[in-house]
């Protein structure tokens, strides 16, 4: 008798947990959109538009308490820069507040700080243990007066585990041409702007108005990154290249649109200190997959690079312009997605007369730190029909990509604001 | 019923070759032809301008501006003759948006090449403005300072 009563309390007491548990899980209670927000996504996922936000929303970071700071391009019509947008239990999530005045690119939260850029500028805002920036009007500027061009002007960054940033410092050229983009516009010898962009420079998080001087050129030859992560499996920094364009234009004797709109390829490196990846000197063929000398620097698109210059980690198809890079560590998706990489790819325009491609999320597999086996498209639709796509009129773009506490995944849109969730729908 | 698919195939092709070949005949015998007449403005647009602007002429949001009801190409036409001489590389908003990307100076193309691409998107991609003519950019370029790139 008294072990009956113990067992039925024992189950009373499991169900109590069981329900709590549940009802802590904001998954539960999220439904995807009908037509899963437009996408096209693999088996058992679904996808919900969180909101709609009308700007040109590049990168975002979500808090555990269900706030999403999106970093917009431009200040939208009230001059903010960066919106808060709070979630409600089905997902769907209204502007909260905004604040800051500086369009740019990079925004995310580490140990206590918001962190957001312009285009020449970093700044961090302090939060309080519900990740609500204290003071908005007022953030502590860590890094200031970097050099920024009209083309790949914005930086974005990652955060280490040990107190840096690892700033983008895009190149203001197309291959560091005499006459930038031009047609046989030889490349200016040395390419002298490397020492100042064209890579990744290292900075403090604790420490005011660093430059140049207080920076670390951490690796060189990278012509524009948007899309940055730190991998905490093998502890490094993995950044995804926006390749140079114009093979065809500059250099029609050399390159075919054909060759041109699928060279060079769009790299994914994995940097340690001291990297060198080559630009402007080479690009890397995915199709020869060997280093290229550029023919801006005497390359006929046969020569082969200086060894010196660092492999990819992967290569992608050439101009799908990989602006988001995540390392997923949530534990919603199935397994073989934990410590794997999603990339967001803008889109291409560099194709044309050739059709466009991308404008969609792609899965990279990854073991151990490193990317293990081919890469899929993981998310597609944004464009509204593969016709759009090929004509580079895409609806939406995707180009910012952020992880939610309970492992959802994030997508922001930067053409008309929209900002995609995707979960695993199947138990 | 496999056979009968190849068999159908194989009808297929003959038929669609048939046309394929009567094509590549007529494009060599017109070779000649075509590099005796006007310059095209359309073959100049797809040669040097369709990369960037695209075959719609409707650019690319935030990096090449479109050629369709824009100012700079519907409005003074000396300044437009300027942006293919010269290239561009203002830091302006053009009709309120931002474009990012340098356009290269064109000056290599010879005056009669520039008035028959300009007048051909000054005429296509839904615009209805005027021609320019080949004087026009000759005396444009004889005043010319270059300015950008």
């Amino acid at each position: 008798m008294k072990s009956k009563l113990f067992r039925l309390m024992i189950a009373l007491a499991a169900f109590a947990v069981s329900i709590t548990l549940y009802a802590l899980k904001p998954v539960g209670d999220v439904i995807p959109d009908a037509d899963n927000a437009g996408l096209k996504l693999p088996d058992g996922f679904g996808a919900l538009k969180v909101a709609e936000t009308g700007a040109k929303a590049r990168h975002l970071v979500v808090t555990p308490q269900g706030d999403i700071y999106v970093k917009l391009a431009r200040p939208n019509k009230e001059g903010k820069s960066i919106l808060v947008l709070h979630e409600a239990p089905n997902g769907k999530a209204e502007l909260k507040s905004s604040f800051g005045n500086y369009g740019g690119t990079e925004v995310a939260l580490k140990n206590g700080y918001l962190y957001a850029s312009s285009n020449t500028e970093v700044f961090k805002y302090k939060v309080n243990d519900k990740n609500e920036v204290i003071n908005p009007d007022q953030p502590e500027k860590i890094v200031t007066g970097l050099k920024a061009g009209r083309q790949h002007e914005t930086k974005s960054f990652a955060l280490d585990n040990d107190g840096n940033i690892y700033v983008n410092i895009g190149a203001w050229f197309n291959a560091c041409q005499e006459k930038d983009r031009g047609l046989h516009s030889p490349g200016i010898p040395g390419c002298p702007i490397l020492d100042s962009m064209g890579g990744v420079w290292q900075f403090r998080t604790d420490k005011l108005n660093q430059s140049y001087g207080e920076g670390v050129r951490y690796a060189t030859g990278l012509r524009n990154m948007v899309g940055m992560d730190w991998n905490q499996q093998d502890n490094q920094l993995f950044v995804m290249q926006h390749g140079r364009d114009n093979l065809n234009s500059s250099w029609p004797e050399l390159y075919t649109t054909k060759q041109s709109a699928e060279l060079p390829a769009e790299c994914l490196y994995a940097l340690k200190k001291g990297d060198n990846a080559g630009w402007p000197f080479m690009y890397y063929d995915q199709i020869q997959h060997k280093k290229i000398q550029a023919p801006e620097y005497g390359g006929d698109g046969k020569k082969e690079a200086d060894a010196k210059y660092i492999d990819p980690a992967m290569a992608y198809p050439g101009h799908m312009a990989p602006n988001g890079l995540l390392f997923y560590t949530g534990n919603q998706f199935p397994a073989k997605y934990k410590n794997g990489a999603f990339i967001a790819f803008h889109g291409s325009w560099n194709r044309a007369p050739e059709p466009q491609a991308g404008y969609f999320v792609v899965f990279q597999p990854f073991k151990n730190g490193k990317p293990d086996g081919n890469w899929e498209v993981f998310a597609d639709g944004f464009s509204g029909s593969p016709e759009k796509t090929a004509a580079g009129r895409a609806d939406h773009r995707p180009c910012g990509l952020a992880q939610g506490a309970d492992g959802s995944l994030y997508v922001t849109d930067d053409s008309k604001g929209t900002i995609y969730r995707i979960i695993y729908t199947k138990k | 019923m496999a056979r009968m698919k190849k068999y159908i195939l194989i009808i297929g092709c003959i038929f669609s070759c048939v046309p394929l070949i009567a094509q590549v005949k007529t494009k060599v015998k017109s070779r000649p032809v075509a590099g005796l007449s006007a310059v095209s403005g359309k073959g100049i647009y797809e040669k040097y301008c369709l990369t960037c602007h695209q075959a719609d002429g409707g650019g690319v949001p935030n990096m090449n501006p479109p050629l369709t009801k824009i100012s700079y190409v519907l409005g003074d036409k000396t300044r437009l003759i300027k942006v293919v001489l010269n290239g561009f590389s203002e830091s302006v908003d053009i009709d309120g948006e931002s474009y990012s990307n340098v356009m290269p100076s064109h000056d290599f193309l010879k005056d009669q090449e520039i008035a028959a691409v300009l007048t051909y998107v000054r005429k296509n991609f839904t615009n209805k403005a005027g021609p320019i003519t080949t004087a026009q950019v000759k005396a444009v370029r004889t005043t010319n300072k270059k300015k950008y790139n």
